[in-house]
């Protein structure tokens, strides 16, 4: 069977303490919190730390609160399942309760943590394979190669972020905390990421991802997820929709979010569906031209386990059924 | 007698749903599986495997992978040149790639370490230079001849492509019966090759004692043949040589022959004089394969007016991968087993197996008969709503008989089609919904046949294919011995309750001594469904062996004829006068002390009369046929094109059903892996590499996938049967692929040629983007 590398492992004391063993060895530690992603990775031949700094230990890290002025806060260490299972997620943030509970397996979801689902590695069926297997086929950029597999006149890594909850977290606009040796500080989940498989988010070696906190949503806002994939278990998506829309008393349409993801190495805001949103009713035609706007804008390539003909098709299809979801209970 | 010597609860063990034997150990973990056995002192193996699909090799280096902490040996082709091949007819593996690789994932080198890390690592360290030929990765390109700039993936082959091995049969007038048909249905389908995916990866553990003695433990399907190779590839002798096959974590084919780990475990040991370990990955298990073939199928069936198949061709062409493995077999498989359902005019049949330089296939679930069962039930379909006749009712007028020869001399004893396909008609309501659901909902049917253990063994001899031998002791315990391996099928459990029936025991009183070269008898192994059958019948014997003398003993104890004794509860009685008894165990030590030491034996060699007399008549006859008939039902959303099976409903005619918990539970796991077949599973290629090789991307449905299984067990009385048993591991299988097929047909309105019916397949039907698959140029490859 496939054995792990060795490795030392050091649970930390603190946030503090992570950070600071994270400064001191830069690129020979790598942080683990749930261990689903990275040491399947680690198997893989695809990392290989020489130290693991264990987060599990930061219980303070666990807690989820709610409050109507400041919103939702989750600190980075809640699982999955908690995350899903949360009352006020499920009241006030339905779409990542959704999210959260369609991440691969329930074992995946005791583990796995929200923090380590936003850091998820982006994936790619050229990348995710042993180091025999990358061998045999041929190095890529992600990992000791120079040219994209997939795309091979790319310049960028074309690996999918196959996170569930990041195009949720994007649609509602949330932030996150990043903790490193200068301190913390807080950017938007739509400026964590970068269209870079390779380099697929800001976050520096030295930092850790400690919180995610969610604004209160306008009132009259409802969001969903929906995500396509061939297994109702397991499965990482084969193309995913986040919407969030807020309408006033009228019922007309006054803030919109379309977010894709695993069509590209970045959560993909759909600017132009959103618009098309805007000011509407958010009826047939409406929702008709803006799930037109995402499937010409969603360019999945050849490398997850549907064709890309088939991804480009069905985000039509998602996003039109998405916005049938949040748009239903208004009428 | 119980535990505590209390009489079992029930007269007869054959028929009740009583827990397995083996099940307790297995559900609490208890249960030693070959990776589970560590031995002092134990080196860990890891193989090197070729990344290119198709080279020569020019040079092994592997001086720095010997300097590296830990490694204690490296074995390359030359250290272990025999060739060996399942079949007497294809020995062209070597346990390490000599000269040339013929696949990614091809062992080229093995090295041992006194850690698993080490060996992998060490493993990276070899470097093998190597000079790349052309890769042939289809059956098209198999079927070309091979020019200047190519090279045969077998050169010593004799024909100028990669053919491996043509077979060509024809029984009855065909051109007759196609002149006599009022109607010809002409279709061409694929179905796609997939693999085991058995939950337990191979393992195997060597040690080879300072007496020169070898004992290798391996999950296999078959230790007798392993025996046989590791003798041969050794060169040993066999009696030197101890086979032990632990609990097996799932077979389904995929440990049915002797793979290069094994070899390497016992060449290594020899060699270091330390227990080795080898177990494979799930990468590596995807490479070792010997999967289902992917087979390219040309159906053409001639119907006359009333119904009737006047005349029917089948053409295979199977996709074989680098090695022959069963690939023979296989072969004819794809042909010998289709007249086995239904009475034919005519039948010829032509089959083509190619090398290609992907992982050898080899037998699954159904050997060679899935394949041609999915196009000819596809095909049934059609004819049926061709003719406007109800599919069910159509199937069973066709039907064979019970009693009765097919068209390919095939001898068919009792056969419980009919019952299966009304069973699952009428629990359905199949002919009120076919053809009258709503858009996007449909229903389907087909049913099958399937062998109870080939009629002949894989090598020629004379010898029966099973032996068993029961002993009695003192204290009444029975141990049966039998050289059956137990793939999670059940085979521990039917000996013991062959023998506990057999000797009026409660079962828990038996205990199952199997897989064991040095102390069981053989039996051929865990392949064609053979098991039941053929060891099934070997341990009654042995058990009537022994009970005829405790009812010598018991008689003159009690005064009465011997065979007026019955066995039952624990008790040997007089027939007559059921009072007049004693306890089994007292039974037996009168048996022991009139006849000294107790033990019976007996063996199981098939009849002669199974088939004709033609060159390739050695695929296809067994004792009895399984049959079985299936409907699913399906709902496929029209803009996704995903299809949610919503119900599936499987009959099997298994004969007598010895336990019928365990026959249901093959039949739910047949309905559950043929799903998987049908809709999702793919060996599917990339620049000559396995694209997929690992249970996230390789999809085999999850339980939230899995719909209501009904399982319906049908009995018939097989006369030849143990207790009138027949066969329940595969044959359930082969009707759910094409029921689906046929479902989704009925729901969509168009037909899919092909599998797995995916959503992207199912929205190109819709499209009118897909129809009937056309066969390009290489077909005709009858030889000229």
């Amino acid at each position: 069977m496939l054995r792990l590398p060795t490795f030392d492992f050091q649970p930390a004391r603190s946030v503090e303490h992570a950070v600071a063993l994270l400064a001191v060895h830069g690129n020979d530690a790598l942080p683990v919190a749930g261990g689903t992603d990275l040491y399947a990775n680690m198997k893989l031949g695809l990392f290989a730390p020489r130290l693991v700094v264990g987060l599990r230990s930061l219980t303070e890290l666990r807690r989820i609160s709610f409050d109507s002025q400041h919103g939702l806060r989750i600190g980075a260490l809640c699982s999955l399942d908690a995350v899903a299972r949360d009352s006020a997620v499920m009241a006030h943030y339905p779409a990542l309760a959704r999210a959260a509970a369609m991440v691969g397996t329930p074992e995946i979801r005791n583990m796995g943590t929200i923090g380590g689902n936003l850091c998820l590695e982006t994936r790619c069926n050229y990348y995710n394979q042993s180091a025999e297997w990358r061998k045999a086929m041929g190095h890529c950029l992600k990992r000791d190669g120079d040219i994209c597999r997939v795309a091979v006149h790319s310049p960028t890594c074309k690996a999918i972020n196959a996170s569930d909850t990041a195009p949720v977290m994007l649609a509602y606009d949330a932030r996150i905390a990043l903790v490193g040796p200068n301190g913390e500080r807080s950017i938007a989940v739509r400026d964590f990421y970068q269209n870079d498989g390779a380099h697929a988010n800001v976050k520096r070696a030295d930092e850790i991802l400690t919180e995610i906190v969610l604004p209160v949503p306008t009132s009259g806002t409802r969001s969903t997820y929906r995500k396509l994939r061939l297994r109702n278990a397991f499965d990482f998506p084969l193309v995913g929709v986040a919407v969030a829309v807020a309408t006033d008393a009228d019922g007309i349409c006054t803030q919109a979010r379309v977010v894709l993801n695993a069509v590209g190495s970045a959560p993909l805001e759909i600017v132009a569906a959103e618009s098309l949103l805007l000011g509407t009713h958010l009826r047939g035609e409406s929702t008709a031209d803006a799930a037109e706007e995402v499937f010409k804008a969603g360019k999945p390539l050849e490398n997850a386990n549907a064709g890309l003909l088939y991804r480009k098709r069905m985000l039509r299809v998602l996003a039109q059924r998405a916005l049938e979801d949040v748009v239903r209970p208004l009428h | 007698m119980g535990k505590n010597g209390a009489a079992p609860s029930q007269a007869h063990v054959v028929g009740a749903s009583l827990p397995r034997i083996d099940g307790y150990a297995k559900v609490t973990g208890a249960a030693i599986f070959a990776d589970d056995i560590a031995l002092p002192r134990m080196l860990f193996g890891k193989l090197l495997r070729s990344p290119h699909a198709h080279a020569r090799i020019l040079s092994i280096d592997y001086e720095r992978a010997l300097r590296h902490p830990g490694v204690v040996a490296v074995a390359v082709g030359g250290d272990l040149p025999a060739r060996y091949g399942i079949l007497p007819s294809a020995q062209d593996e070597t346990v390490f790639a000599i000269d040339k690789v013929r696949y990614v994932g091809e062992p080229v080198a093995g090295i041992v370490a006194e850690d698993e890390l080490a060996a992998q690592q060490a493993a990276a360290l070899i470097e093998v230079r190597y000079e790349t030929l052309p890769s042939v990765m289809s059956i098209d390109e198999a079927l070309l001849e091979v020019d200047g700039s190519g090279e045969k993936i077998h050169p010593e082959s004799r024909k100028a492509n990669n053919v491996h091995k043509e077979v060509h049969l024809t029984f009855g007038d065909l051109d007759a019966g196609f002149a006599a048909a009022e109607r010809i249905f002409d279709d061409e389908y694929f179905f796609e090759g997939n693999t085991h995916a058995a939950l337990e990866e191979h393992s195997a553990i060597a040690s080879f004692g300072a007496d020169g003695k070898l004992t290798l433990w391996s999950s296999t399907q078959t230790p007798h043949y392993l025996h046989r190779v590791a003798a041969s590839v050794l060169d040993l002798p066999a009696s030197r040589i101890r086979i032990i096959a632990p609990p097996v974590g799932g077979g389904f084919g995929g440990k049915t022959e002797p793979v290069a780990h094994e070899l390497a475990a016992a060449h290594f040991s020899r060699k270091t004089g330390r227990p080795v370990k080898f177990t494979l990955s799930r990468e590596e298990v995807f490479y070792t394969h010997r999967g289902r073939h992917p087979v390219r199928i040309h159906l053409q069936t001639g119907i006359r007016s009333d119904g009737s198949i006047a005349a029917c061709r089948l053409q295979t062409w199977l996709d074989g991968g680098g090695y022959g493995s069963y690939g023979v077999a296989t072969t004819y498989y794809t042909g010998a087993l289709l007249p086995v359902t239904y009475k034919m005019g005519a039948y010829a049949f032509d089959g083509c197996r190619v090398y290609t330089n992907k992982p050898p296939c080899g037998p699954k679930r159904g050997h060679g008969t899935t394949q041609p069962r999915y196009a000819f039930e596809s095909q049934l379909d059609e004819i049926a709503n061709a003719l406007g006749l109800d599919a069910g009712a159509y199937r069973a007028a066709i039907a064979i008989d019970p009693y009765s020869r097919t068209i390919n001399h095939l001898r068919v004893t009792s056969c419980g089609m009919r019952e299966a396909l009304s069973a699952v008609a009428e629990r359905t309501d199949y002919s009120e919904k076919h053809g009258k659901l709503a858009p996007g909902r449909g229903i389907g049917l087909a049913a099958s046949a399937y062998l109870c253990g080939a009629g002949l063994p894989i090598y020629w001899n004379p010898m029966p294919h099973s032996g068993a031998i029961v002993k009695v002791d003192r204290g009444g315990g029975v141990t049966v011995f039998c050289g059956t391996s137990d793939c999670g099928q059940g085979s521990q459990n039917m000996l013991a309750v062959i023998v506990a029936e057999t000797l009026g025991i409660d079962i828990l009183d038996v205990s199952v001594c199997a897989g064991d070269t040095d102390l069981t008898p053989v039996d051929l192994g865990s392949y064609s469904s053979r098991v039941t059958f053929m060891a099934g019948n070997a341990a009654r014997s042995a058990a009537l062996d022994v009970r005829e003398r405790i009812a010598a003993a018991a008689g003159a104890e009690l005064n009465i004829a011997p065979d007026r004794c019955v066995f039952e509860r624990g008790r040997v009685f007089d027939r007559d006068e059921p009072e007049r008894a004693l306890s089994f165990v007292d039974a037996a030590r009168a048996a022991e002390a009139s006849f000294g030491t107790l033990a019976g034996v007996g063996s199981y060699t098939p009849p002669e009369d199974l088939h004709g007399d033609f060159k390739g008549s050695g695929v296809g006859p067994s004792p009895a046929y399984s049959y079985s008939a299936c409907v699913a039902e399906v709902e496929v959303d029209f803009e996704t094109g995903e299809i949610r099976v919503e119900r599936i409903v499987l009959a099997h005619d298994c004969g007598r059903a010895l336990n019928p918990a365990i026959v249901e539970g093959q039949i739910e796991g047949s309905a559950y892996m043929g799903m998987g077949e049908a809709l999702m599973e793919e060996s599917a290629f990339r620049n000559d590499l396995h694209r997929i090789p690992n249970l996230l991307d390789y999809k085999t449905p999850t339980i939230l996938d899995t719909p209501r299984i009904e399982a319906i067990v049908i009995e018939t009385e097989e006369r030849e049967g143990p207790y009138g048993a027949k066969e329940a591991g595969e044959g359930p299988l082969n009707p759910v692929i094409p029921a689906i097929a046929n479902a989704v047909a009925d729901a969509i309105g168009a037909r899919i040629y092909a599998t797995p019916i995916t959503p992207e397949r199912v929205l190109q039907a819709l499209d009118g983007t897909t129809g009937k698959l056309r066969l390009r140029a290489p077909v005709a490859t009858r030889t000229a």
